[in-house]
C-alpha cells in the first residue's frame, strides 16, 4: 500500500474517533434523563431501571464511552428505548430500502448528467448549453421535498400512473419495487444530476482540447467515434469518483425524501428516533451514516489516486 | 478590484441582475411583512377553507381558511431571518477557525482542520436533525443547528486562502516591520481573503434557506402558528389533491429565493474568484 493510502487511512481513523466522540455526546447532551424522556413519566420503574443499566447510564462518563465504543465496533449499538429490539437489527431492516433509493437516484442523476453535460460541452454557448446551465442551476435550487410533492400531485394524483408512497422489497415483487422507486429516485437524483451535469460538461470540454483527440480527428476518424472512444472514455473516468461522492451523499442525505414518500429507509429511522427520543437508535444511525460517508470518500480518494498517479498526500490535503 | 468595477462586471449579464432584483424584492417583502399582506396571516376563517386562487385570495386559502398569499409574504421574513442568522453564525465561527488554522499552521492547523473534518463527516441534514434532537425544535435552534452545519465549509475556504496570502511579500514585510499577529491578520490577511468568503456566503444563504424549509417541513424548525414556507408545504402536503395551491406557492417561493441566491453566488464567483469555480466544478461542494 502506498504512503498516501496509509496516511489517508490513518486520517480517516482519526476522524472516525472524533465522529464517535461526537455521536456519543448526543446522549450526554440531551437535557434531563434520556431514558425518562423516551419512556415518559408513567413508565414502569423496572423497565426504566433495566434500560438505564443496559445503556450503562449509571457508570462514569469515560467508562460509558469506552464501553459504548467497544460494543459499537462489534456492531452492538445497544437496544431501542422504544421497541426493545437491538439497534443493529433495526438498522439492517432498513438498509435495502435506503440502498435501493440511493442507487435509483444515482442512475437518475447519471441519466440526466451524461447526455446533458456532453451535449452542452459539444456546443458551448449555444442554446443547448444555456439549457443545461439553467437546468443544473434549477436542479440545485429546487427543494427536493417540494419536487417530491409535485411529482406525487402529477404522476400519482392527476395521472394515476405511479404509487404516491410506500416501498415494496425487490425480492418480493420486482415490478412493484420499481414502480414505488421511480418517483423517490427522481426526487433524490435531480440535485446530484445537476452537480454531475456541470462536472461532465467541464470534463468533456477539457478532454476535447487534448492532443490525442486532435490527432484522432486529423487521422480522419468519424466524429462519433472520436467522441465515444477518445473524448467520453477519458472524460467519464473521473466521473466514477465524483459519482462516488454523490452516492455517499445519497446514502446518507435523503432523510427528507424518505419522509415525503414514507420510504422505510435509514433516514426515516433516524428521524423517527428523534421524534420518539429513542437516542440509542439515533446514535447508531448517525454513526453508521458518518461511517458510510467516510468510507465512500476514502475509497473514492484512493481510487482517484490510483487513476491519477500525480495525486500525493501533500497535494490532496 | 474596486467595488464599482465589481458591480459593473457582476451585473453585465441579465441573470445576475434578475437574481439581485428578486432578492431586493424579497428583502422588501420581509421588511414590509404585515403591511403588505392583504389578510391576517394567522387569522382563521373556517367558512372560507380550501378556496382556490381567486381575485380575493390570489394564492387561495388553506385548511383553516387562512390566506396563503399573506402567509407566503410573512414566511419571507422567517426564511430570511433564519438564513441570515444561521449563515452569520457559520461565517463568524468558520472564518475565525480558518484564519487561525491558516495563519498559525502546525498543530493549530492540524487540530482545527481535523475537528472540521469530523463535522464534515456528518451529512448536513442529519447533523442538523441531531443538533435539534438535543436542543429541541424551534426556529432559534434551527438557526444554531444550520450555523454549526455550515461552519466547516467557511473554515476550509478561509484557511485555503490564508495559506496563499500568508506567504505574500506584504505580509512578510509587515512582520519584519514588527507588526503583531492580530494586526497582520486584521489589516493584511483578512482583507485579502474576502472574495471566496463573499461567494460562499451567497451560496450558503441559499442552502441555509433550503435547510430551514426542510427542517420546518419535517416539524423540527419553525413551529405553528408562525408561517414558514417549509411548514406551509408540510401542511399543504396532506391536501395536495384537493388544494394544490397550498403546496405549490410556498414551494415556488423557496425555489425562486434559493435560485436567486445561487445565481448571484455563481455570478459573484465568476467575477471575484474564477479559480475557485474551476476547482469546485467537479467536487459537488456547493454548501
Amino acid at each position: 500500500m502506498s504512503r498516501y493510502a496509509l496516511r489517508r487511512l490513518a486520517q480517516s481513523v482519526a476522524v472516525l474517533l472524533g465522529v464517535s466522540v461526537l455521536v456519543f455526546a448526543i446522549m450526554q447532551l440531551v437535557p434531563g434523563d434520556p431514558v425518562r424522556a423516551a419512556l415518559g413519566q408513567q413508565a414502569d420503574p423496572e423497565t426504566y431501571q433495566a434500560l438505564r443499566e443496559r445503556a450503562g447510564l449509571d457508570d462514569p462518563v469515560p467508562q460509558q464511552f469506552v464501553t459504548w465504543i467497544a460494543h459499537a465496533v462489534t456492531g452492538d449499538f445497544g437496544v431501542s428505548f422504544r421497541s426493545g429490539e437491538t439497534v443493529l437489527s433495526l438498522i439492517l431492516e432498513r438498509v435495502p430500502a435506503t440502498l435501493s433509493l440511493a442507487l435509483g437516484a444515482i442512475v437518475v442523476a447519471l441519466l440526466i448528467a451524461i447526455p446533458l453535460g456532453t451535449a452542452s460541452a459539444l456546443r458551448p454557448r449555444k442554446p443547448v448549453d444555456w439549457f443545461a446551465s439553467l437546468s443544473s442551476q434549477a436542479g440545485l435550487s429546487v427543494p427536493d421535498f417540494w419536487l417530491g410533492i409535485m411529482l406525487i400531485l402529477v404522476f400519482a394524483g392527476t395521472l394515476g400512473w405511479l404509487p404516491s408512497s410506500g416501498y415494496t422489497p425487490l425480492t418480493e415483487d420486482p415490478a412493484g419495487w420499481l414502480e414505488h422507486l421511480i418517483l423517490p429516485a427522481i426526487t433524490a437524483g435531480v440535485s446530484s444530476g445537476a452537480i454531475l451535469t456541470r462536472f461532465v460538461r467541464s470534463s468533456v470540454l477539457e478532454s476535447l482540447g487534448q492532443d490525442h483527440v486532435r490527432t484522432a480527428r486529423a487521422k480522419g476518424m468519424r466524429a462519433r467515434d472520436v467522441l465515444t472512444w477518445h473524448v467520453l472514455r477519458n472524460a467519464l473516468v473521473p466521473l466514477v469518483t465524483v459519482g462516488g461522492v454523490q452516492l455517499a451523499y445519497l446514502l446518507s442525505g435523503v432523510v427528507v425524501v424518505e419522509f415525503v414518500f414514507a420510504w422505510p429507509g435509514l433516514g426515516q429511522l433516524a428521524f423517527q428516533a428523534v421524534e420518539s427520543r429513542d437516542y440509542p437508535v439515533l446514535q447508531g444511525a448517525v454513526l453508521l451514516f458518518a461511517v458510510i460517508f467516510l468510507l465512500v470518500n476514502l475509497v473514492v480518494d484512493l481510487a482517484y489516486a490510483r487513476l491519477d498517479p500525480r495525486i500525493t498526500y501533500r497535494s490532496a490535503r | 478590484m474596486r467595488a464599482g468595477e465589481t458591480l459593473r462586471l457582476l451585473f453585465r449579464g441579465p441573470t445576475a441582475l434578475a437574481a439581485a432584483a428578486v432578492l431586493v424584492l424579497l428583502v422588501l417583502t420581509a421588511f414590509l411583512g404585515e403591511r403588505l399582506a392583504p389578510y391576517d396571516a394567522t387569522g382563521t376563517d373556517v367558512s372560507n377553507r380550501l378556496q382556490g386562487p381567486s381575485a380575493d385570495h390570489w394564492f387561495g386559502t388553506d385548511e383553516l381558511g387562512r390566506d396563503v398569499l399573506s402567509r407566503v409574504i410573512l414566511g419571507a421574513e422567517v426564511s430570511l431571518r433564519v438564513g441570515v442568522v444561521a449563515v452569520g453564525i457559520s461565517l463568524v465561527a468558520g472564518v475565525l477557525i480558518g484564519l487561525l488554522a491558516g495563519y498559525y499552521g502546525r498543530w493549530v492547523d492540524d487540530v482545527l482542520m481535523r475537528l472540521s473534518d469530523v463535522l464534515f463527516a456528518f451529512p448536513a441534514m442529519l447533523m442538523a436533525i441531531a443538533v435539534l434532537a438535543i436542543l429541541g425544535p424551534g426556529s432559534t435552534n434551527a438557526m444554531i443547528a444550520i450555523g454549526i452545519v455550515y461552519t466547516p465549509i467557511f473554515a476550509r475556504i478561509t484557511r485555503a486562502s490564508v495559506l496563499s496570502v500568508r506567504e505574500e511579500v506584504y505580509v512578510k514585510a509587515a512582520r519584519s516591520a514588527g507588526a503583531g499577529d492580530l494586526r497582520i491578520i486584521g489589516r493584511h490577511v483578512l482583507p485579502n481573503v474576502t472574495a471566496p468568503i463573499i461567494v460562499q456566503t451567497s451560496i450558503s444563504l441559499a442552502f441555509a434557506i433550503l435547510s430551514e424549509a426542510a427542517l420546518s417541513f419535517v416539524g423540527l424548525g419553525t413551529q405553528p402558528p408562525d408561517p414558514s414556507w417549509g411548514r406551509m408545504l408540510s401542511e399543504g402536503r396532506g391536501f395536495v389533491e384537493q388544494a394544490w395551491w397550498m403546496a405549490v406557492f410556498p414551494g415556488l417561493a423557496i425555489f425562486v429565493t434559493v435560485l436567486a441566491f445561487n445565481v448571484l453566488g455563481d455570478a459573484l464567483r465568476d467575477v471575484l474568484d474564477p479559480r475557485q469555480r474551476q476547482a469546485m466544478a467537479g467536487t459537488g461542494v456547493t454548501a
